[in-house]
């Protein structure tokens, strides 16, 4: 165990691009858990992922190719909406055997592949910062914009429509917002680690959440706890950040009994 | 439209064919209008053609300029595990806490899914009956409400709403005759126009 890293100027970067996204990715989780399509950012992620490695190979930058992969995920999930979680599943496949063949035929993709999969936060720089920080400073404002109707499409889904408004391209800001984010995150900190972050803290703040407001505070606070514990863990024991903060997250649901819900 | 805040003409509305209709009528502020009828006659199929939830197959809805709908709908999605108080579900409507019955006032700062089943659907209903707007439509308001809730609504509906035109879909004829200044019998399903 060496505690002595967790003071290295090395690691502050990364710490701070994986802290901003561990706040805001719960915040995205609470909207998509709302509309019952947590799954969705899962398949973000994987074709982030995807979008990356293939970015990689073709000598782009991976942050862009992550971007526009889930942001192509996003727009087709807006106009496959009535494909649900099928629209999802199929998502996950093509990017998993896509990235797979491509860590597997290519040796650039090698590397970044194991990055992607296994959380290696500590590889990002500052343009991964910069970016995180510029997309959180843009997001939460627009978040707090769309947080009346993504509420109301959810309990009252004629409000709009009744009185003559179209609420369809406000949620679909949403699923761009949160393909952005969700691909930041994926060449950020990993697959598997953004999809924790997006999962399991709404699942605790749903049920002990006194009140919406309370609740996305508090899935943010967890997230952004969840993250530094797991990264100081990582650090400490010379391990992947991503499944240690996986492990950590679900080790945190086991310990509040947290039932599984219908969402 | 000289005061009129809806006229309704001949209006036919389903979904892949007619199921409802013709249905005429004009409402102004101030009215309640009922529409009765058996089960499967289609009223809540009509109601729903007022703002465009269904498919208008003939006739026509004719809107005063700038018109606010407000439309409580049948039904409720599953609320359990939202951590949403009805403080927060009134607010997103725009609908004034002020008004509501002791019972349920005193529990808005609940989480949805503490409330009894009789409790929501009231709070639901309110939502929407004191949303701002220039019409509520209103569909089975008294299902899953008990005899208190039934009370409260009809009292409600029954003091003056000179602001605002209601139209009540309702298969309980003492709710109707109750609170309705004006009863629309709705008939069975009518086959399409010709083309």
């Amino acid at each position: 165990m060496n505690l002595d890293l967790l003071f290295d100027p090395l690691f502050r970067v990364p710490f701070f691009t994986g802290l901003l996204l561990a706040g805001l990715l719960p915040l995205i989780g609470m909207y998509l858990r709302l509309r019952g399509e947590w799954l969705a950012a899962l398949a973000f992620a994987q074709m982030a992922s995807a979008g990356a490695l293939l970015a990689m190979v073709l000598g782009w930058p991976m942050l862009a190719g992550g971007a526009l992969a889930a942001l192509l995920a996003a727009l087709a999930k807006g106009f496959a909406a009535a494909a649900g979680a099928n629209a999802y599943a199929l998502m996950m496949l093509l990017a998993w055997g896509a990235g797979v063949l491509l860590v597997a035929n290519h040796p650039l993709a090698e590397q970044a592949g194991h990055a992607l999969f296994d959380g290696q936060l500590y590889f990002t720089g500052e343009g991964h910062l910069l970016a995180v920080g510029l997309v959180c400073a843009g997001a939460v404002p627009v978040l707090l914009r769309l947080n009346r109707p993504l509420l109301l499409a959810r309990f009252f889904p004629e409000f709009h429509q009744a009185r003559g408004l179209d609420a369809r391209l406000r949620l679909m800001l949403f699923d761009l917002l949160a393909g952005v984010v969700i691909a930041l995150a994926t060449v950020s900190i990993g697959v598997m680690a953004a999809f924790a972050l997006v999962f399991v803290p709404p699942l605790v703040a749903y049920r002990f959440g006194r009140s919406w407001r309370f609740g996305l505070g508090l899935a943010a606070l967890l997230g952004m706890g969840g993250y530094s514990l797991a990264f100081a863990l990582s650090l400490a024991f010379d391990q992947p950040f991503g499944p240690v903060c996986a492990v950590l997250l679900v080790g945190l649901i086991l310990l509040l009994g947290v039932k599984s819900d219908r969402l | 439209m000289d005061g009129i805040l809806l006229r309704v003409t001949g209006l036919m509305a389903g979904y892949a064919t007619p199921v409802a209709g013709p249905l005429a009528f004009e409402l102004r502020r101030g009215e309640i209008l009922g529409l009765a009828g058996p089960n499967g006659a289609g009223k809540s199929t009509l109601l729903k053609a007022l703002w465009g939830g269904v498919k208008v197959f003939g006739g026509r809805v004719e809107k005063a300029p700038g018109l606010a709908i407000s439309h409580q709908a049948q039904g409720f999605d599953d609320l359990r595990g939202v951590p949403l108080t009805g403080r927060e579900l009134l607010a997103l409507t725009g609908a004034t806490p002020a008004g509501l019955p002791p019972w349920l006032a005193e529990r808005l700062d609940w989480r949805l899914d503490r409330l009894s089943g009789g409790q929501l659907q009231f709070l639901r209903l309110w939502a929407c009956l004191a949303a701002p707007a220039d019409i509520v439509l209103l569909d089975e308001p008294s299902n899953n409400l008990d005899r208190a809730g039934v009370d409260y609504l009809a009292d409600w509906l029954g003091r003056a709403h000179a602001d605002q035109g209601i139209v009540i879909v309702s298969h309980d004829p003492a709710l109707i005759d109750r609170v309705c200044t004006r009863v629309i019998e709705v008939g069975v399903a009518v086959e399409a126009p010709g083309p």
